[in-house]
C-alpha cells in the first residue's frame, strides 16, 4: 500500500489510527485520496499511484504477443502437441516418411484455423474494449477548477466525477452528493446483475449534511476501505475526516461499474476502484469449459487408438527387422542404405523405422476430430438459439447457450433437479385472500378476475399461434417506451460482448414483467375488508381530530389497519413515477415536524426542477403543478409530482413484495413515497401519513423474516412491523400472558394456523404479518446494540444478524396473506412428458411443505395414486436416524413385492412412490453414513420432493445423485439460490425470469421458460447427442481404414506408401471432411415432432445408445474389413502387372474415398441438398485437386511425381470397374446388417423414424392410441406377462392385438395392427 | 445407385420452407425483435429425403446389384480368357536350367556378360501385338528408401541438378568426386539383361522375331518427364564431367547403341525401369511385337528361343527372372480377378437379397402399412 507519499498535512490522529492497523490489517485495507491534493495523476506523490487506471483491456493478446502466446494456449491440449511432434519427426533425416514440410501442413492448418478464431475473438473484445475506454465522463479538473469531458480510461483512483442522469458509472464511486433533495441516487443495476428495479444508493454519511454545491476542493478526507474483490453486496470501510471522526461506509454508499444513474439529475464521488478492480469487471468471468459425457468417453476411445497405432507400429518394426534380417549380409540392390551410408543393423533399422510408422499411421489419431467437433457445435448451438419453439414472444427472448461445448449432453440427461418458484411457477406473484385477526377474507371476486386472466391468456396463446403477430401485451405509454430506447442505447454502449445480449434482453424484459401486468395490479378488493378498512380510518380520523389516543380503537379494527400499514411498509419496494428523473416536490403537512431552515428562494427550486438535458420536453407539464413552498428539510414528506397514486409503479426486488403492496392499495392504503428513513403512506379519511423509518432489517434466508422499525405518527410509538413465513413467525408470537384477551389472543394464533394450512393446501404461498410495539426504554436499549453492530467492521453481518434476533421477540400475529404463484404455462405436460423420456425429476425448493406438495400436485409430479413417503426429523438427531433408516425398511418392502408372493397383487400402486423431505431432514439424509440409504430410498420413488432446503442443501443432494449414481444431472432453476446447484450439475439451465441473472449468469443455457426445456432436451438434446455421437464413430472408423497398414506386407515393412503423401495428408483434411461436418450438424434420425410426441425415444441417449464401448471396436473392425477389401481387390487386379506404385496407389485412394462416402451415406438419415452438394463436392474437389495437381509439374513433388497418373487412370476401363465393385464389397456388410436390424430388431428411434414415414392420420391415430389406452392396456398385459412381455415381445403379440383389436375396430387391417404393436412394445419397455 | 434404389420419397409434409419471413417481418414492427426467422434452415426443416434401411427397402438394391454385377463379371472374364499369355522362368535356380551357370557365377562386378539360351513351345498362336514383359519377383523395387532415391530435375534435364545431384540420391549421388548421371539407387539397379527372342520353324532355322523398343513407355514420361540436358545435341559432351552408376556397363549416352535418339534419360528402358513398380513381383514392359499383316498371327505356335544375355543378378536376394509374352485387351493384360470378383459379388448380392425377402416376409410389414388407403 502506498504510504510513503502521504500528505503531512494530513490530520494526525488519523495517521495514527492508520500506522496502528498498518499492523493488523496489513494489505487488506486501500486506502483512496483525493488526486486534486496532488499536481499530477501520476505523480511521484500521489498515494493513489500504485492503484490500476479505468483503462480496460480485455484482450488477451497483443500484436507481438499473439503468436508466441496463442502457440503456447494452443499446445495445452495435448493432441496439438502430438501432431507438432510427428510432423518435427518428419525433419528427421533417418525416419522420415514425407516430405518435412508437407507434412507440417494438416498441422499448421488446425493451429490457423484455431488461431484466426481466437485471433477474431480477440479483435472483438479490442473493439469493445476500445469503444468503452472512450467513452466520456465528467472529471474535475484541479487546473481548470470544473469538471471536465475525459474519456473512460483517463479516470483514476482518487478522481471525482460528476454523474448526470442516465448515465452510466465508468468505475466503482463512493457517492459524495447527490442533486436528489434525500441525498439519494437510483442506480439500475440491470447490467450487473439483470435485475431491473431501481436500487437507491446513499450518499456518505458525514457529507448528508453538505449544501447542494460539493466543493471538491474543500475535500479533504481519506478513505479506507477493502481490496479489490469481486463481491457485488459488499463494500466496507470507513472514511476519515478531517476532524478526526470516521464515519462507516456501506454498499449503500457505493456506485458500481456498469450500473446506470437514473431518476437522478446528478450525483458527484469519488472514484475508489477503477478499471479492472472493479466489481463488475471481478465479476466478468469468462465462459466456463465442461467436458461432456461423450467426449469424456471419446477420449477412451481415442486412447485406444493411441494403443492400435503403437500396436500396428510395432509389429510392423519387427516386420522390417525380420525382413531385413533374412538377407544377412547381402545386401540387395533395392535396400538403400541410408542417406549417411551407414549400413543399419536389422534391429536398429527397426527402430528407426517404428518412428516412421507412427508419422505414417499418423491419420489413425483423428487430427481433425477435435476441430470438427468444434465446429459441430458451434453449429448445433446455432441451431438451437434459432429455434423458433424455445423462443418466448412475451419477453421476445429465446434460448441462450452459454456454454458452447456441451450440448450433446443435453441428450443424455437421467435426473433433472428443479427449483419451484420461478422454475415451475411464474413467480408472477398474485395477492389471492387474506386473513386478518383470525377473519378469513376469501376474495371470491378477485379470485374470478384471476380465472379471466388465465383464460385471456390461453386465447392469447392461441392467437400466437395462429397469426403470429400478436400485439404485444404492454400497454406501452410513451415513457415506457423512451425508457426502454434510454436502456438499450446505455446498455449498447458498454456492455461487454458476452453479455450485451443479456443485457439487452433485459431491458426489453423491463417492459413486461409483472410489475406491470394488470393482473398483479388490480386486485379486486373484498367487499367486507373493504368495509371494515373504511370504517376503522374513518373511526381514526374522527379520533385524530378529537385527539382522542388511539389505542382506543376496538383491537380487530386497529389490527385490520395495522395489518395493511405493515403491507404497506414492510418492504423494500421502491416508488417511481412513470415520468423520469423523479422530480421531488415536498409537501408541508400539518404534522410534519417543525422546519428546520428557512424556505430558499423559488431560483433556487427553479434550478433543481432544471430538467435534465435528456428528459427536457417530458417534464414541462408536470413542473406546472408543482407546489412551490418547498422546504429543504428531508424530514418533511414528500410524494411524487403529478401522477396520482394510482399511476405509481412500485418496483420489488421480490415480487410477492410487490403483490402485497399492490393489494394493500386496492384498500386505498397505498404506499405513496419511500426515502431512507421515512415513508409514506396514503390511507382513507387520513390523507397521507409518515412514517419515520428507524430501521430496516432486511430479509435473509436464515431469518426468513424481514422488519421494519417506525414510529407511528399516530400513535407516536415505536412500533415494529415483521412479515415472514408463517414457520418462524408463529413460533414468535408473544405467548398470551395472563391477561383478559389471552383467549382471544390463542384463538385467533389458532384459526390463523388454520387458514395458513388452507392455503398451503390451496398452492399459495403464506406470508405471516406481525408487529410489535417497543417502549421508549426497550427502543433505546436496543438502539445502542444496534449502532454498535452497525458501526463493527469485523463481523458486522453477524452483529446485525443478532441484533435482528433480539428485536423480533414477542411479536403480536396481525394475520396472514396468501399469494398464489401461478404454475407457469404447460408444465404439467412437460413434466409428464419428460417423465416419459424416462428423467427423474426431483424438485428442490425453499418453500414449505404444504405448499410444494400442493404445487406438486398441480404439476403431476405427484398423482394422487401415489404413495407419499413424508420424511420429516423432529429436532433429536438420533431420533431421526431411526426414524429415517425404519423408513427405507418399510419403503424397500415396497419397493420390491415380487419377492413376496403375497404382495403381488398390487404390484403397481408399490412402484409409483413419491417421497416428500424437508430440509431439515435432508441434513440429516445428506450425512454421510445415511446417504447411501436415502438414495436407495430415493431412486424407488417415482419423484422426490425436498423442501425448505437451502441453496447449499441443493447442491449437495445434486452432487450426491450425480456421484453416486454416476448419471448425468441437470438443475433447473432462476435465481439466486439455485446458483450453486446449477454450478454442480453437469448441466445447468437458468430460467431468465423475474428474480434477477444470477441464475443465467451461472448457467450453461438460459430458458424463457420452464416448458421449453421439453423440445431442448427431447428434440435438440436428442438430435444433439445423435448427430455428434454418430459423427464420432464415424470419425474413428474413417482414420481407421488404414490402407497404408496392408501394404507394408508387400514392401518390406520398410514404411513405404502407395498413397501419394499429399492425398494421404489432405484426405481427412479436405476431401472427406465436408459431408461428414454436414451430417454431423444437420441429420435427423427422427422429426422433432415425433421426438415429442414419443418422450421414449429420449431414453436411447440416456443409455448411450448411440454410441457403445463395443461400437466403437465394431466400427474398427468394419473399418479392418473395409480396408482389407479396398486394398486386395486392387491387389489382385493388378497383381503381376506392369503397375508402377502411384498409378496403382490412385485408385485405391479414390476408391477409398468412395467407400468411406458410401459408409457415410448409409449412416445418414436425412438427405437435404446439402447432404446431396457435400458429397459430389468432395468427389468433385478431390478428382479436381488430383487432375490438377498431376498436371502441374513433372519434377516437384519427389518421390511420388504422379505426373500424369490420374489422367491415365481416366482413360483406364479397369480403374472404372473397381471404383464399382470396391465401395460395394465393403459396404455389403454394413449395410446388410443394417436392412436385417431395421426389420428384425429395429431400435425404438427406428420405430420412430417409420412413424415418421407413416401418414399423418395414421400417425395421429398411433400416438393417441398410445397415450391414452395403450397405457392401461399395457400395464395389464405387463401385468399378466411381466417377463415374457419384456424379453418376448413378439410372443405377446397376439394378447395385444385381441386387446387392441377389441377397443379400436375402425384399425381393422391386421398388419398395420402389427405394426402398432411394434410400436406399443416400444412404448412398453419404459 | 444404391441409394437410388431405396423404396422412399421426399417427404410431402416438409415443405413449407416458403413460410419463411412472413411471420418475422410482421412481428417485428418498430423494435426489432429477435425472433429467429421461420426459415427452413433455420428451422431445421429443410425437405429431406429419409430413407429407412429395412429388408424391404434395401432387397430390390441386393436384386439390382447382383443382376448387374454378374453379367460384367462374366464379361470381364471372359475377356481376360481370350488374351494369350506365355511366361517363361530363366533365372536359372535349378540345376537344369540353362542359365544355371551364368546365374551362379554372377555378380555385379563381373564384366564378361554370360549368355544362355531358353526353349520354349508356343501351344496357340499369338494373334494381336504381343508384348513382352520381363519380370522380377521378390525384387522390392517399392522400398521406401529406394523409391525416393531419384532426382527428377536431373533426369528432367536440368543442369544444374545434373552437376548437383539432388541429397535424395545419397549414397549413389556421387563416385569418385563426379555427380552421377543419372543418380540414385533406382537408376543405379536398373535391369540389363538383354533378351532376343528367334522364332525356331519347322526346320530348325532360328528367325529373329523382331522386337520393337520404341513406345513402351508413357508419352508423358518420354516426351515430359524425362529430358535429356539440352544446349548441346552431343550426348557424350553434355554428360561430360558426370559418371555413370556403379552397376553400370555403359554410361547413360551409351545405352542404346543401335538408335541414337534412344540414347540419356529419355532412353525408353530407363523409362519404364525409373517407374518403380508397385508389388515386389511385378513386370515391366520390354519390348512389343506388331503384328505385320491380318492374316498371318504375330507369333505363331511353334518352338522358339530365347537367348538371354545374362547381367541381372537377382539369386542373393531370393529373386527371379521371367519372360512374359502377353496378347493384351481393352481391360489390359490377363487377370481374371476382376471378373470373378464381380461374380462372386454379384451372386453374393443375389444371395443376400434372397435372405432378405425371406425376412421381409416373414417380419417385414411396415412397407405395406404404408400403403393403406387413410
Amino acid at each position: 500500500m502506498a504510504r510513503d507519499g502521504e500528505d503531512a498535512g494530513m490530520v494526525k490522529a488519523a495517521k495514527v489510527k492508520r500506522q496502528r492497523k498498518k499492523k493488523t490489517k496489513e494489505n487488506k485495507t486501500r486506502t483512496v485520496h483525493a488526486n486534486i491534493l496532488y499536481d499530477n495523476a501520476k505523480g511521484e506523490e500521489n498515494p493513489n499511484r500504485h492503484y490500476a487506471n479505468n483503462k480496460i483491456k480485455t484482450t488477451k493478446y497483443t500484436l507481438l504477443s499473439f503468436l508466441p502466446k496463442n502457440l503456447f494456449e494452443q499446445f495445452h491440449r495435448f493432441a496439438n502437441v502430438y501432431f507438432v511432434f510427428i510432423a518435427l519427426l518428419n525433419f528427421v533425416p533417418v525416419v522420415n516418411a514425407f516430405q518435412p514440410e508437407l507434412a507440417l501442413a494438416p498441422v499448421v492448418f488446425i493451429l490457423s484455423v484455431t488461431a484466426i478464431k481466437d485471433l477474431w475473438e480477440d479483435y472483438r473484445r479490442h473493439r469493445s474494449d476500445k469503444e468503452i475506454n472512450h467513452m466520456d465522463c465528467l472529471v474535475y479538473s484541479r487546473v481548470e477548477r470544473r469538471y471536465v469531458e475525459k474519456y473512460w480510461k483517463e479516470v483514476r483512483v482518487g478522481d471525482f466525477i460528476r454523474l448526470r442522469c442516465n448515465e452510466i458509472l465508468p468505475a466503482d464511486v463512493l457517492l459524495l452528493t447527490s442533486s436528489d433533495p434525500d441525498r439519494l441516487c437510483h442506480i439500475e443495476t440491470a447490467t450487473l446483475d439483470g435485475e431491473t428495479n431501481l436500487k437507491q444508493r446513499q450518499v456518505v454519511r458525514s457529507f448528508f449534511d453538505l449544501d447542494c454545491d460539493f466543493d471538491p476542493t474543500k475535500y479533504n478526507s481519506i478513505i479506507e476501505c477493502e481490496k479489490p474483490n469481486n463481491d457485488l453486496n459488499r463494500f466496507r470501510g470507513y472514511i476519515i475526516h478531517r476532524s478526526g471522526r470516521r464515519d462507516a461506509l456501506y454498499k449503500e454508499n457505493l456506485l458500481l461499474r456498469g450500473c446506470t444513474i437514473r431518476n437522478t439529475e446528478e450525483a458527484v464521488g469519488i472514484v475508489i476502484y477503477a478499471g479492472h478492480e472493479t466489481k463488475a469487471m471481478l465479476n466478468n468471468n469468462g465462459p466456463r469449459y465442461k467436458r461432456s459425457k461423450l467426449e469424456r468417453q471419446m477420449n477412451v476411445d481415442v486412447f485406444w487408438c493411441v494403443i492400435i497405432l503403437l500396436v500396428m507400429c510395432l509389429f510392423a518394426a519387427v516386420g522390417h527387422g525380420l525382413w531385413m534380417f533374412q538377407y544377412g549380409d547381402k545386401r540387395p540392390v533395392f535396400d538403400v542404405l541410408s542417406p549417411e551410408g551407414t549400413d543399419l543393423s536389422p534391429i536398429m533399422s527397426a527402430i528407426y523405422l517404428f518412428l516412421t510408422m507412427i508419422i505414417v499411421f499418423q491419420v489413425l489419431i483423428p487430427i481433425s476430430l477435435f476441430v470438427s467437433i468444434e465446429i459441430v457445435k458451434i453449429c448445433q448451438v446455432f441451431f438451437i438459439h434459432q429455434d423458433m419453439d424455445l423462443y418466448d414472444e412475451e419477453t421476445d427472448s429465446h434460448l441462450q447457450c452459454r456454454a458452447l461445448n456441451i450440448t450433446e449432453d443435453l441428450g443424455q440427461m437421467q435426473y433433472i433437479f428443479s427449483d419451484k418458484t420461478g422454475t415451475l411457477t411464474e413467480n408472477k406473484m398474485v395477492f389471492r385472500r387474506c386473513t386478518v385477526a383470525g377473519v378469513e377474507y376469501s376474495h371470491d371476486a378477485n379470485a374470478r378476475r384471476l380465472a379471466m386472466y388465465q383464460e385471456m391468456d390461453s386465447e392469447e396463446e392461441e392467437c400466437t399461434s395462429h397469426g403470429g403477430t400478436l400485439p404485444r401485451r404492454d400497454s406501452v405509454t410513451s415513457h415506457q417506451s423512451a425508457r426502454v430506447v434510454l436502456r438499450s442505447q446505455s446498455t449498447k454502449s458498454h456492455r461487454r460482448t458476452g453479455s450485451r445480449a443479456e443485457a439487452k434482453r433485459a431491458s426489453i424484459l423491463s417492459k413486461h414483467t409483472a410489475f406491470s401486468s394488470p393482473m398483479e395490479k388490480d386486485i379486486t378488493p373484498d367487499p367486507q375488508l373493504l368495509d371494515k378498512v373504511n370504517e376503522c380510518s374513518s373511526q381514526m380520523d374522527f379520533m385524530r381530530f378529537h385527539s382522542q389516543p388511539m389505542s382506543q380503537l376496538p383491537s380487530d379494527l386497529s389490527d385490520i389497519i395495522d395489518f395493511f400499514i405493515a403491507l404497506t411498509i414492510c418492504n423494500t419496494v421502491v416508488v417511481s413515477s412513470p415520468n423520469q428523473p423523479r422530480q421531488k416536490v415536498k409537501l408541508s403537512e400539518g404534522y410534519a415536524p417543525p422546519l428546520k431552515s428557512p424556505v430558499k428562494t423559488i431560483e433556487d427550486f427553479i434550478k433543481r426542477f432544471t430538467p435534465s438535458r435528456l428528459t427536457s420536453g417530458s417534464n414541462s407539464s408536470s413542473s406546472s403543478s408543482l407546489i412551490t413552498n418547498r422546504s429543504s428539510n428531508r424530514g418533511c414528506s414528500s410524494i411524487l409530482s403529478s401522477p396520482s397514486a394510482e399511476k405509481l409503479r412500485y418496483e420489488a426486488e421480490s415480487p410477492d413484495e410487490a403483490a402485497l403492496v399492490y393489494a394493500a392499495r386496492a384498500y386505498k392504503c397505498s404506499l405513496v413515497g419511500r426515502l431512507p428513513d421515512q415513508v409514506t403512506v396514503e390511507l382513507p379519511h387520513l390523507g397521507k401519513l409518515s412514517f419515520e423509518l428507524l430501521h430496516t432489517l432486511g430479509f435473509d434466508s436464515t431469518r426468513k423474516r424481514m422488519s421494519v422499525v417506525v414510529r407511528h405518527p399516530l400513535t407516536d410509538q415505536i412500533t415494529v412491523y415483521t412479515k415472514g413465513a408463517d414457520s418462524v413467525i408463529m413460533d414468535l408470537i408473544k405467548p398470551p400472558n395472563t391477561g383478559e384477551n389471552s383467549h382471544s389472543v390463542c384463538f385467533i394464533v389458532y384459526r390463523t394456523q388454520n387458514y395458513l394450512n388452507l392455503y398451503a393446501a390451496d398452492g399459495l404461498r403464506t406470508l405471516c404479518i406481525a408487529k410489535k410495539v417497543l417502549t421508549k426504554e426497550e427502543y433505546a436499549c436496543w438502539l445502542q446494540r444496534h449502532l454498535e453492530a452497525e458501526t463493527a467492521i469485523q463481523g458486522r453481518e453477524e452483529l446485525l444478524f443478532e441484533s435482528a434476533l433480539r428485536l423480533e421477540t414477542n411479536l403480536h400475529l396481525l394475520g396472514a396473506t396468501g399469494i398464489e404463484d401461478r404454475l407457469q404455462d404447460g408444465v404439467p405436460e412437460t413434466i409428464a412428458s419428460l417423465r416419459k423420456a424416462g428423467l427423474q425429476i426431483w424438485v428442490l425448493t425453499g418453500d414449505k411443505q404444504e405448499t410444494a406438495v400442493n404445487i406438486a400436485y398441480a404439476c403431476k409430479l405427484l398423482e394422487p395414486e401415489e404413495e407419499i413417503l413424508t420424511l420429516n426429523a423432529d429436532s433429536q438427531v438420533n431420533d431421526t436416524g431411526h426414524c429415517f433408516i425404519n423408513e427405507n425398511d418399510y419403503s424397500a418392502d415396497h419397493i420390491y413385492p415380487s419377492s413376496s408372493p403375497s404382495s403381488s397383487s398390487v404390484p403397481f400402486m408399490v412402484h409409483r412412490l413419491g417421497l416428500v423431505i424437508d430440509g431439515r431432514t435432508l441434513a440429516y439424509a445428506l450425512d454421510k453414513s445415511l446417504e447411501d440409504k436415502f438414495l436407495a430410498v430415493a431412486r424407488s420413488c417415482r419423484s422426490v420432493l425436498c423442501c425448505r432446503s437451502t441453496p447449499l442443501q441443493k447442491s449437495m443432494v445434486v452432487k450426491l445423485v450425480r456421484n453416486k449414481l454416476k448419471v448425468m444431472t441437470l438443475a433447473i432453476g432462476d435465481g439466486a439460490n439455485d446458483v450453486s446447484m446449477i454450478q454442480v450439475a453437469d448441466v445447468g439451465v437458468g430460467i431468465s425470469g423475474q428474480e434477477g441473472m444470477q441464475a443465467v449468469m451461472a448457467s450453461d443455457f438460459a430458458l424463457p421458460r420452464f416448458r421449453y426445456l421439453q423440445k431442448l432436451l427431447l428434440v435438440h438434446g436428442h438430435w444433439c447427442y445423435s448427430r455428434l455421437a454418430n459423427m464420432i464413430l464415424y470419425f474413428f472408423y474413417k482414420n481407421a481404414v488404414t490402407l497404408i497398414f496392408w501394404y507394408q506386407f508387400y514392401c518390406g515393412f520398410s514404411g513405404s506408401a502407395m498413397i501419394d503423401q499429399w492425398y494421404l495428408i489432405f484426405f481427412n483434411l479436405m476431401f472427406s471432411a465436408f459431408p461428414q461436418l454436414i451430417t454431423g450438424t444437420l441429420d435427423k434420425d427422427v422429426s422433432a415432432e415425433t421426438l415429442q410426441q414419443l418422450p421414449q425415444l429420449y431414453i436411447s441417449g440416456q443409455n448411450s445408445e448411440e454410441y457403445k464401448p463395443y461400437m466403437f471396436w465394431m466400427n474398427m473392425i468394419d473399418a479392418f474389413y473395409q480396408s482389407l477389401v479396398c486394398f486386395f481387390i486392387p491387389y489382385f487386379a493388378y497383381a503381376d502387372s506392369d503397375v508402377d506404385l502411384f498409378t496403382w496407389g490412385t485408385p485405391i485412394t479414390t476408391l477409398a474415398l468412395f467407400t468411406i462416402l458410401l459408409h457415410l451415406g448409409i449412416e445418414t438419415k436425412t438427405w437435404t441438398w446439402m447432404n446431396w452438394l457435400s458429397i459430389s463436392f468432395s468427389i468433385a474437389l478431390f478428382f479436381t485437386v488430383a487432375l490438377c495437381y498431376n498436371a502441374s509439374c513433372p519434377t516437384c513433388y519427389s518421390p511420388s511425381n504422379p505426373y500424369w497418373t490420374m489422367q491415365r487412370l481416366l482413360q483406364d476401363p479397369l480403374f472404372y470397374f473397381l471404383c464399382v465393385i470396391t465401395p460395394v464389397t465393403a459396404l455389403l456388410p454394413r449395410y446388410f446388417y443394417r436392412a436385417c436390424q431395421g426389420t428384425l430388431f429395429p431400435s425404438p428411434v427406428q420405430v420412430g423414424r417409420q412413424l415418421d414415414k407413416l401418414p399423418a392420420e395414421t400417425r395421429r391415430n398411433i400416438l393417441s392410441l398410445s397415450r391414452t389406452k395403450y397405457v392401461n392396456h399395457i400395464e395389464q398385459a405387463k401385468h399378466h406377462y411381466h417377463n415374457l412381455f419384456v424379453f418376448q415381445p413378439y410372443i405377446n403379440v397376439p394378447d395385444t392385438i385381441t386387446v387392441m383389436g377389441h377397443r379400436q375396430p375402425l384399425e381393422c387391417n391386421l398388419v398395420l395392427l402389427v405394426f402398432y404393436v411394434k410400436v406399443f412394445w416400444i412404448l412398453g419397455l419404459v | 445407385m444404391i441409394a437410388a434404389m431405396m423404396a422412399s420419397s421426399y417427404n410431402a409434409k416438409e415443405e413449407d420452407g416458403h413460410h419463411s419471413g412472413s411471420s418475422s417481418h410482421g412481428g417485428a414492427g418498430a423494435v426489432k425483435s429477435k425472433k429467429p426467422d421461420n426459415t427452413a434452415f433455420k428451422q431445421q426443416r429443410l425437405p429431406a429425403w429419409q430413407p429407412i434401411l429395412t429388408a424391404g427397402t434395401v432387397l430390390p438394391a441386393f436384386f439390382v446389384i447382383g443382376l448387374i454385377f454378374i453379367p460384367i463379371g462374366i464379361g470381364l472374364y471372359v475377356t481376360s480368357n481370350n488374351i494369350k499369355e506365355f511366361e517363361v522362368d530363366y533365372t536359372g535356380v535349378d540345376i537344369n536350367s540353362p542359365c544355371y551357370s551364368c546365374a551362379k557365377n554372377f555378380s555385379w562386378n563381373s564384366t564378361q556378360s554370360c549368355v544362355c539360351s531358353v526353349n520354349f513351345t508356343l501351344e496357340q498362336p499369338f494373334e494381336s501385338n504381343v508384348f513382352m514383359y520381363y519380370g522380377l519377383s521378390n525384387f522390392y523395387q517399392n522400398h521406401r528408401r529406394y523409391v525416393k532415391s531419384r532426382d527428377d530435375s536431373q533426369l528432367n534435364g536440368d543442369l544444374s541438378a545434373l552437376m548437383n545431384p539432388s541429397k535424395e540420391c545419397e549414397p549413389y549421388r556421387t563416385n569418385d568426386g563426379l555427380p552421377i548421371a543419372p543418380c540414385g539407387a533406382i537408376a543405379n539397379s536398373l535391369f540389363n539383361d538383354t533378351l532376343d527372342l528367334y522364332y525356331v520353324d519347322s526346320n530348325s532355322t532360328k528367325t529373329p522375331i523382331p522386337l520393337a523398343k520404341k513406345g513402351i513407355a508413357w508419352w508423358t514420361d518420354k516426351h515430359v518427364k524425362f529430358r535429356n540436358p539440352s544446349g548441346n545435341t552431343n550426348l557424350t559432351v553434355t554428360f561430360q564431367g558426370t559418371t555413370k552408376p556403379v552397376n553400370w556397363r555403359k554410361p547413360v549416352y551409351e545405352l542404346d547403341p543401335s538408335e541414337a535418339d534412344n540414347n540419356g534419360f529419355i532412353n525408353e528402358d530407363f523409362i519404364v525401369w525409373m517407374r518403380t513398380a508397385a508389388l515386389p513381383t511385378f513386370r515391366k514392359l520390354y519390348r512389343i511385337i506388331q503384328k505385320k499383316s491380318g492374316t498371318t498371327p504375330t507369333l505363331p505356335s511353334g518352338r522358339y528361343i530365347l537367348d538371354i544375355t545374362y547381367n541381372y543378378p537377382v539369386l542373393s536376394f531370393d529373386g527371379r527372372k521371367r519372360m512374359i509374352l502377353s496378347t493384351i485387351s481393352w481391360m489390359g493384360g490377363k487377370n481374371p480377378f476382376l471378373g470373378i470378383a464381380y461374380i462372386t459379388v454379384g451372386s453374393i448380392c443375389f444371395f443376400l437379397g434372397v435372405v432378405l425377402l425371406i425376412i421381409h416376409h416373414k417380419y417385414d410389414t411396415r412397407n405395406n402399412s404404408a400403403d393403406i388407403p387413410n
